[in-house]
């Protein structure tokens, strides 16, 4: 009886030790890729490692982090948003629409005080992310195929305001956040560094993050336990739309023009952020850590093919194994876990 | 095939999963042209004999002769080949498609090119279900049509596969009484016909009907086989629970004196309740301190009926009022607000299993314990209190639950509500798989916190479960409430009778 009682422990410490390692795969992996990343291109190339050149990466995956935020909210959930670069985009038009523009710039626009155009852009972006979330848990469509349609609707609201035109002005406090620095530090990385930082507490040191890692575990047992899941996710829904338009209106700032199709690429870089870094696309593992490690893996790759002498073609290629390769690190690390359960 | 003569025969069968003895050295025949009637308790092992005839399960000790030759089924397909089909509880079939594809699934009639004969498909189709004395129309939707057709929709593809030994798992569950003597019109036709049929069943009556002869199991032992026309109910009962007490704990037959107390306000009303199919007309009340038993087999609505009390499914009809005051629950979170708290029957449905203990125990009450910030410290706290109260092993807060015994887990699942306590609590199958000393910590769990007060409703599909944690038991049937038991002795052979 006792032998048989110190032989559970042990193995239930030794499980213990095993789930522990198993459960930081998905943290270390993802590390190790960027370490990796950084020490091949400082051999490779000697302009990588200035302090100018950390300066750009920091500046280039700010906006991709903005919107990285709100979707790691998402994907927690065990949910996905494929509208955030095209309500970025529309988020982004909408508030130079509202801004007195050029003479020459070809625009039938509303001139509006800058605060009344910030808050109205807030406005906008806010109202696509709650249809989205009510698209989502009341009427029960997949979010993968609400936000697929959000896509198109965010897309086709920034057609009609631009009409193929450019705009190029925007309210002064989003020019100073998107394109000013403060100390040398531009403040697009500022906000990102923030807005990183206040996402990282809300999931670690809420209620409502907990909420969220809850949902993405186990969404039955969650709604066993008595939980509004439907609200959960509408919010995170929200807030994703919201971190979309705030990184839409520093992005037309950054860009210095409000066009069509400006943040497309987004789309696929804030995901492959977010999943590249660990967190789980089946929900409840992973966090703002694990998307901040998925930026720098991407913002270190971009810059660093840029350094070294290599086929603009291939990059792109290369982005695409470098990010097959995360998700399967991904499905494996999922696929111990569930082991690790059993 | 002459009739008579035995199809499949089964020679010292045993079988264990997990080191536990499911069958034990079993011997059993099946005769051509006969329906063989299987009853037992749930885990007496007619299921398990079955699903070896069926290839379900390839791996156990023992022969198995199909027509005199030995022979071991790999697989379902393997077993199918060799005609032996089997139509589960929960029907396979594909509700989009027609009637015709759903007989010819898998196997749809093509011309050399490849192309699917959808005029041949239906004639044919039109062709077997009129064979079975059925007027389906072969292209309608099948999940528009009753349960009972779909399901002769499934025995008709059976017997499209070549199928000459159907089993059929509790078939009649689901089904109104006309539709039970249809199926068994059916059933008597394939007989003539010579094939042979093995009926498992929890309802007797139906069992003893249509069978020419029955077989009872207990603990994975054969205990008797006798024509039907020589038995009768009492007796099937009296041999599926055994006369002696010679499995303690497992299969005692002690009568029970139920005291309900009255006095104590109702905590929880539902008159007339009714969802589709599920159940109809269901009334009860649950008082402060008392446990309500809800028993019935399989099928019979409580899982619906219990997930309706907690707000997961809304009724179509009726009134439910918690302490006295009406209210509709559109989601689990306005149950959970209401004072009612629910422990599912899977363990899946209940746990986080890859975080640790206290966030798991603190889930459903973590409003209460923080408004906006998360206290980790409290969490500990209250799960190291739940941890001490209900026993739970190993004793750490930190632990994942993920790690945590089956039965420490359904603890777990039962904690989470308690540092809190709710006005009512609703238990589904809470002893489901434990072994006899974690069924004793769950009988002395419910009972201690009945006599803090709260309102709790065991519902299970075993009767000891009911039996040993209930003051009360309402007994349900087919969707409906038929026997109420209170204030007087009962035993499990009465239970099961009004089952």
């Amino acid at each position: 009886m006792s032998a048989s009682l110190t032989d559970e422990k042990r193995r239930a410490r030794h499980a213990g030790f095993a789930a522990l390692l198993r459960g930081q795969m998905r943290n270390i992996a993802p590390f190790l890729t960027l370490i990796c990343l950084i020490a091949f291109f400082s051999f490779a190339s000697p302009s990588f490692v200035t302090l100018d050149n950390v300066g750009n990466i920091l500046t280039q995956v700010s906006v991709t982090g903005i919107i990285g935020v709100g979707l790691t909210f998402v994907i927690l959930c065990a949910e996905i948003d494929l509208s955030i670069a095209s309500v970025a985009n529309a988020t982004g038009i909408v508030v130079a629409y509202f801004t007195a523009q050029e003479s020459y710039v070809n625009i039938a626009n509303l001139p509006l005080p800058g605060a009344v155009a910030i808050a109205l852009a807030f406005l906008a972006c806010t109202g696509l992310g709650v249809v989205n979330a009510l698209g989502i848990t009341i009427i029960g469509i997949p979010s993968f195929i609400m936000t697929l349609a959000m896509m198109q609707i965010a897309a086709g609201i920034s057609a009609l305001l631009v009409r193929g035109q450019i705009a190029y002005k925007v309210p002064d406090l989003v020019s100073t956040l998107g394109a000013g620095s403060i100390g040398g530090i531009p403040w697009i990385v500022v906000v990102a560094a923030v807005l990183l930082l206040v996402g990282h507490l809300v999931l670690t040191y809420t209620r409502f993050g907990r909420y969220i890692y809850i949902v993405g575990g186990n969404r039955e047992a969650a709604e066993y336990s008595g939980l509004n899941v439907k609200l959960i996710i509408g919010t995170v829904m929200v807030i994703s739309a919201i971190c979309s338009g705030i990184a839409g209106m520093l992005g037309v700032a950054h860009f210095g023009s409000a066009q069509q199709n400006e943040f497309d690429t987004y789309l696929l870089d804030a995901i492959a952020a977010v999943v590249v870094g660990g967190t789980s696309l089946f929900g409840g593992r992973g966090g703002i850590g694990n998307t901040i490690v998925g930026l720098f893996v991407l913002g270190v790759l971009n810059n660093g093919l840029d350094h070294v002498k290599i086929d603009s073609f291939l990059k792109i290629l290369i982005r695409g194994l470098i990010l097959l390769a995360a998700l399967v690190i991904n499905v494996y690390a999922q696929r111990l876990r569930e082991t690790a359960e059993d | 095939m002459e009739r008579g003569a035995p199809v499949i025969e089964l020679l010292g069968v045993s079988k264990s999963f997990g080191g536990v003895a499911a069958l034990r050295d079993v011997g059993f025949v099946l005769e051509a042209g006969e329906i063989h009637g299987l009853v037992g308790e749930n885990g007496a092992g007619k299921s398990t004999l079955m699903k070896i005839i069926a290839g379900v399960h390839g791996d156990y000790v023992g022969e198995l002769r199909l027509d005199g030759r030995e022979t071991r089924f790999r697989s379902a397909r393997d077993a199918l080949a060799a005609g032996v089909g089997m139509v589960h509880q929960e029907l396979s079939i594909a509700p989009d498609l027609t009637v015709a594809e759903n007989v010819f699934l898998g196997t749809q009639p093509v011309n050399k090119a490849g192309i699917v004969q959808w005029r041949r498909m239906a004639e044919e189709a039109r062709r077997l279900l009129a064979g079975l004395g059925l007027d389906i129309d072969p292209q309608a939707r099948i999940g528009d049509l009753p349960i009972g057709l779909q399901q002769m929709v499934e025995i008709a593809r059976v017997l499209f596969s070549g199928a000459r030994i159907i089993i059929l798992d509790e078939p009649t569950s689901a089904l109104s009484p006309p539709e039970v003597e249809r199926l068994f019109s059916v059933l008597r036709r394939l007989r003539d016909d010579g094939r042979s049929i093995v009926f498992i069943s929890h309802f007797l009556d139906d069992i003893l009907r249509v069978s020419d002869t029955v077989t009872v199991f207990r603990n994975g032992r054969r205990i008797a086989t006798s024509p039907a026309r020589e038995t009768h109910k009492a007796a099937l009962i009296e041999r599926m629970i055994g006369a002696g007490h010679e499995e303690l704990g497992e299969s005692y037959r002690a009568d029970i004196r139920l005291d309900s107390a009255s006095a104590a306000p109702a905590m929880l009303q539902a008159s007339g309740l009714s969802l589709g199919r599920a159940y109809r007309d269901v009334s009860l009340e649950l008082r402060a301190g008392e446990v309500l038993g809800l028993y019935g087999f399989m099928g019979c609505g409580q899982i619906e009926l219990v997930r309706t009390l907690f707000g997961k499914l809304q009724p179509d009809g009726g009134v439910l009022r918690v302490s006295g005051r009406e209210i509709q629950l559109a989601s689990t979170s306005a149950a959970r607000r209401a004072g009612i708290a629910f422990v599912p029957e899977s363990r899946r449905s209940m746990l986080f299993h890859a975080e640790p203990l206290y966030k798991n125990t603190s889930v459903s009450t973590l409003e209460r314990i923080s408004r906006f910030f998360l206290k980790p410290a409290r969490e500990r706290e209250i799960a190291r209190a739940q941890i001490d109260k209900l026993q739970i092993r190993p004793p750490r807060a930190d632990a994942l639950v993920g790690s945590l015994s089956g039965g420490n887990q359904q603890k777990v699942g039962l904690a989470k509500w308690l540092s809190f306590p709710p006005k009512v609590l609703i238990l589904s199958e809470p002893t489901r798989g434990m072994d006899v000393g974690a069924k004793e910590d769950v009988v002395r769990i419910v009972r201690g916190l009945r006599d803090e007060g709260l309102a709790i409703l065991v519902a299970s599909t075993e009767p000891e479960t009911v039996l040993s944690l209930a003051d009360r038991v309402m007994v349900m049937k087919k969707g409906v409430v038929v026997r109420e038991f209170k204030n007087e002795v009962i035993s499990k052979d009465r239970l099961l009778e009004a089952a």
